[in-house]
């Protein structure tokens, strides 16, 4: 018992502060000490972010195998941790100046941020859901966070009424899985489902993967995310499209593999469909969007089907592939969000990509470098989020979908479009007012350092690819 | 002096940045400081390469000046030259201070235009010198994000539909390439583009999709890479966009697309597409010969036919890039020395004639046609170099457009005398839209009211048009300039081509017999 309960450590202590500080601000200053809290949350996950890359070696699991804690869930939980404390911090101010900063707020990161790294821990098709429930009902509620809006409220429904939904599928495909393997255990089965799966087990899998490809908003599940993406308050949005992102793609891999590693061709095409569909749908019907946050949504989307397409390969180096991915894709997501939560008017927030015309001219800093962050999004070398499109394109290949490789760079070219709007309403568009910035300087600087990193990463991308390799031989055996 | 090359490549893009970080405000005195800057990169860069071609060695037809670094995923930085590409590389360094020297009038934006100009500099030098897929790669396809900024934010009126236009276009033409890069890479186990010339990719033929492909895998990456080189060079019928970006780029990016830009599809020929895939090339070698001799004869006509100076000349271009592709896959000796001398030729003289119209486009705010006229005689300076330049688009002897004209010809008459006999009815038509062009724009008499206040060209204008205009004299009645260099690389290149081409045929025939 001791032991398991010191595999868990890190988040028995953010659950701990969680209720902690849930207590404390109901007995005494509520919304007052939000900003302090704010902080001090996203210290406590900075701290035990480093604890987990720093102190943990090797592999152990606890109770019973049901909890991992291997290279691959310190991988997904370093960034996920960072990636949220970063977002918090950065749109602290955005909620403080529209009176959106509750309390509730950061323990609720705080609680859906222990759901994440337990999704990513989940050695078991029950943990599994626990993880996911905890994550999702935290953020249910954050989606809504700014009650006495029809816009945000409805997103927190709709994200509520669509997940519900999904977790429904994924529990059916789970209790399909148990009944045809008579285990909930990855490593059960793993065991029993080698060579062919029966059609049983086959439409248990189709149903999880369903489930998942909700959580990371793959076509055709993807339907709740532009609306969710811009009725939920700027800040939320930044969060739902960096952290949980990763969570549920180390999820979605840990499950196809841990679990459903001994029928990769079974899943594999389902996955390599997924991405296909997710990669064209996001690039198409981002052409016609106006409001930046819809754009980023269907952006995510398309930028989803990438990831999935390094996880289609099925081997070690699609899933470091697809890590790799991520990384630099929420890099680049941190850096949009701080300057899509600088972009306001009259103190008022602005979404409409018009209103960047001429945005250059008044702000040539902020302007390169979102500019340096838009085609690092679209994949245009020399940035590093070619290559990351170069990691999947090669995982691809190698795992005999040159069909897949050959689509997504096909649906880059269609993505770049939308991409290259934006760049040409802040270089070329017409004179206008400009924007105002807002005042936060911790939004500048997340967005000035995203950009260095796009630019200097590629010289050794700081040693991610050694560390993703890592993780990824843990998790494919 | 280990990395004489990296240092000639990044002294542009370091000058960027200083400007980028350091220079404030758009003042009178902040937009001269950018453009000295620049000036003073860019021919520090051209001095510096200068040392690259006084240490290079023609005879070794090997790579020189190779640097090394392990990178991620396996690639490697590796840049360096040979006979092929050392020429273009000076090519760049010499036009760039000419295109800064011919920027001096902007006055719009001036540090961004500066660090777009010296940022394309240090991408445009990457290209020629990578030894790298990927770094080949990353070179080649970044210098689409300067350039789209430079048409879209100081082009003309419809620089948007332009700028956009060239984007998608050369983007779309090279993510095939990026596939056929990452099967290369899975193949051949590395990314070394010396190792890759001798690697023997698969030419078993089979059938996909019910189509029977001849000379197998070797076939399909050569078409991913001629997508993109093709659209790059650009052969027709994938041409259109370079009418609309040149027409609405300013001059000076004008320049640097015709003199620079468009040889990387050419230069790309020669070291991808020819001696890694020979069994592909050979199969698509008629089709592609067939594709230039169109191109010659069809742009030159659609180029009689233009209002727009800007317009006239980039069909020409068009036109001069088919003698290029068609020497290139000819595939002997005359026919790629041609190609390559083609190429530094029509560097100097399209980058002159673009120059030109962008004189006139100073003073008047023109580019039509008929709205000049007469100018001889107010512009006696001007209409003399236009003269000259004219001449050597046409490819009079004793300029250099006739040496590369007439190489490719001899070239190709050797290897299909039909494309050789319609690409030479090409050289009548040159003569007629360039001569045309002249007698209107410069001959006859001055009756346009708006004209009569012309002026001459400015000492600057002189200044610039001067280094060009030795070169294109120059090379015209001493070509071996260029051969010489390019002769011993592109005779190692045809001996392998051939080499590769009889093992093929070898191994083919093995393989009927056992059949």
């Amino acid at each position: 018992m001791q032991a398991d309960l010191n595999v868990i450590l890190p988040e028995i202590v953010i659950s701990v502060y969680a209720l902690a500080a849930l207590l404390l601000t109901a007995y005494t200053g509520k919304d007052k000490m939000a900003g302090m809290l704010t902080w001090l949350t996203a210290a406590i996950l900075v701290a035990m972010a480093l604890w987990l890359s720093t102190s943990g070696v090797g592999t152990r699991t606890a109770f019973g195998g049901m909890f991992n804690d291997d290279a691959f869930a310190r991988f997904a939980k370093v960034v996920t941790l960072v990636s949220a404390a970063a977002v918090m911090v950065m749109g602290q101010e955005y909620m403080a100046r529209r009176g959106l900063l509750r309390f509730e707020y950061p323990l609720l990161i705080a609680l859906a941020a222990v759901g994440m790294m337990m999704m990513v821990s989940a050695g078991d098709l029950m943990a599994l859901y626990m993880g996911l429930e905890l994550q999702s009902l935290a953020l249910y509620v954050v989606a809504s966070l700014r009650r006495d809006s029809v816009k945000s409220t409805e997103a927190g429904l709709k994200y509520f009424v669509l997940g519900a939904l999904s977790s429904g599928l994924l529990l059916y495909g789970a209790s399909l899985t148990y009944g045809y393997t008579g285990t909930t255990l990855f490593s059960g089965i793993i065991a029993s489902a080698e060579g062919q799966a029966p059609i049983g087990l086959l439409i248990g899998i189709v149903f999880v993967i369903s489930g998942l490809a909700f959580k990371v908003s793959a076509v055709p599940f993807h339907m709740w995310t532009p609306d969710v993406y811009q009725g939920a308050p700027t800040p939320i949005t930044a969060f739902f499209a960096t952290a949980p992102k990763m969570a549920a793609m180390g999820l979605f891999a840990r499950v196809v593999h841990d679990a459903y590693g001994g029928v990769v061709q079974d899943w594999q095409q389902v996955v390599a469909v997924l991405s296909l569909l997710s990669m064209f749908l996001g690039g198409v019907a981002a052409i016609g969007q106006r409001d930046i946050k819809r754009l980023m949504a269907y952006s995510s989307i398309a930028h989803m089907g990438y990831a999935l397409m390094g996880l289609a390969a099925g081997t070690v180096f699609g899933v470091q592939a697809m890590l790799i991915y991520m990384v630099i894709y929420i890099t680049m997501n941190v850096g949009t969000f701080a300057f899509i939560l600088s972009m306001e008017r009259d103190g008022q927030p602005v979404t409409d990509i018009v209103s960047l015309n001429m945005y250059s001219k008044a702000h040539p800093g902020r302007a390169l470098a979102m500019l340096i962050l838009l085609f690092s999004l679209a994949g245009v070398p020399p940035l590093l989020g070619f290559f990351g499109k170069l990691y999947v394109l090669r995982a691809a290949y190698e795992g005999g979908l040159v069909w897949l490789a050959v689509a997504g760079v096909i649906a880059s070219v269609i993505g770049a479009f939308y991409y290259l709007r934006i760049v040409y309403y802040m270089y070329f568009g017409e004179d206008q007012e400009p924007l105002e910035t807002g005042k936060s300087p911790v939004q500048w600087g997340f967005l000035m350092a995203s950009a260095a990193l796009m630019l200097l990463g590629i010289v050794n991308m700081f040693g991610i690819e050694g560390m993703a390799q890592a993780a990824a031989t843990t998790l494919v055996n | 002096m280990d990395n004489l090359l990296s240092i000639t490549t990044f002294i542009p893009a370091i000058a960027a940045a200083i400007l980028a970080i350091f220079l404030r405000g758009e003042d009178a005195a902040a937009q001269r400081n950018a453009k000295w800057v620049a000036l003073i990169a860019t021919t520090l860069t051209f001095v510096v390469s200068v040392f690259i071609l006084v240490g290079f060695d023609p005879n070794d037809t090997g790579f020189q000046f190779v640097e090394e670094r392990e990178w991620l995923l396996g690639l490697k930085y590796k840049m360096g030259v040979d006979g092929i590409s050392v020429l273009f590389v000076m090519l760049t360094t010499f036009i760039m201070p000419l295109t800064i020297a011919a920027s001096w009038n902007v006055t719009s934006r001036v540090k961004e235009y500066m660090i777009a100009f010296l940022v394309l500099e240090t991408l445009m030098l990457g290209v020629f010198m990578a030894l790298d897929l990927v770094l080949f790669y990353l070179f080649f396809e970044a210098g689409l994000i300067p350039m789209f900024l430079i048409i879209g934010i100081w082009g003309g009126k419809e620089r948007i539909y332009a700028s956009f236009k060239f984007f998608l276009y050369t983007f779309f033409g090279s993510v095939l390439m990026l596939v056929a890069m990452v099967a290369m890479f899975a193949e051949a186990g590395t990314t070394d583009i010396p190792t890759l010339m001798t690697h023997e990719f698969a030419f078993e033929s089979f059938s996909l999709l019910g189509i029977q492909i001849v000379g197998g895998m070797q076939t399909l990456m050569f078409i991913a890479f001629f997508a993109s080189f093709a659209v790059k060079m650009p052969m027709w019928p994938v041409h259109t966009w370079l009418p609309d970006a040149h027409v609405q780029a300013p001059t000076a990016g004008s320049v640097v697309l015709a003199a620079i830009l468009l040889k990387m599809g050419g230069y790309g020929f020669l070291r991808f597409s020819l001696p890694m895939f020979p069994v592909g090339a050979e199969v698509m070698t008629p089709l592609v010969l067939w594709m230039s001799a169109i191109a010659i004869v069809y742009t030159s006509l659609v180029a009689l036919a233009q209002e727009d100076m800007k317009k006239l000349i980039a069909y020409s271009s068009v036109a001069h890039m088919g003698y290029v592709t068609m020497g290139i896959f000819a595939a002997n000796q005359q026919g790629i020395d041609g190609a390559i001398f083609q190429m530094i030729s029509h560097g100097f003289i399209s980058g002159a004639l673009f120059l030109i119209v962008g004189v006139i486009y100073d003073r008047m705010h023109t580019r039509d046609i008929d709205a000049y006229g007469g100018l001889v005689n107010r512009m006696p300076a001007y209409a003399l170099i236009f003269m000259l330049f004219t001449m050597a688009n046409v490819g009079l002897p004793g300029t250099s457009g006739f040496i590369g004209e007439f190489l490719t010809l001899v070239g190709i008459f050797q290897v299909n005398t039909w494309v050789a006999a319609v690409a030479t009815s090409g050289v009548i038509l040159s003569a007629a839209y360039a001569l045309w062009l002249y007698r209107r724009v410069v001959l006859g008499e001055l009756v346009k009211e708006s004209l009569k206040s012309i002026t001459d060209m400015t000492g600057r204008e002189r200044a610039i048009f001067a280094p060009l205009v030795v070169m294109t004299l120059l090379l015209g009645v001493y070509p071996s300039l260029v051969t010489d260099v390019t002769g011993p690389a592109v005779e190692a290149l045809i001996g392998n081509y051939e080499t590769a081409l009889s093992e093929a045929g070898a191994a083919n025939d093995v393989a009927q017999v056992a059949e």
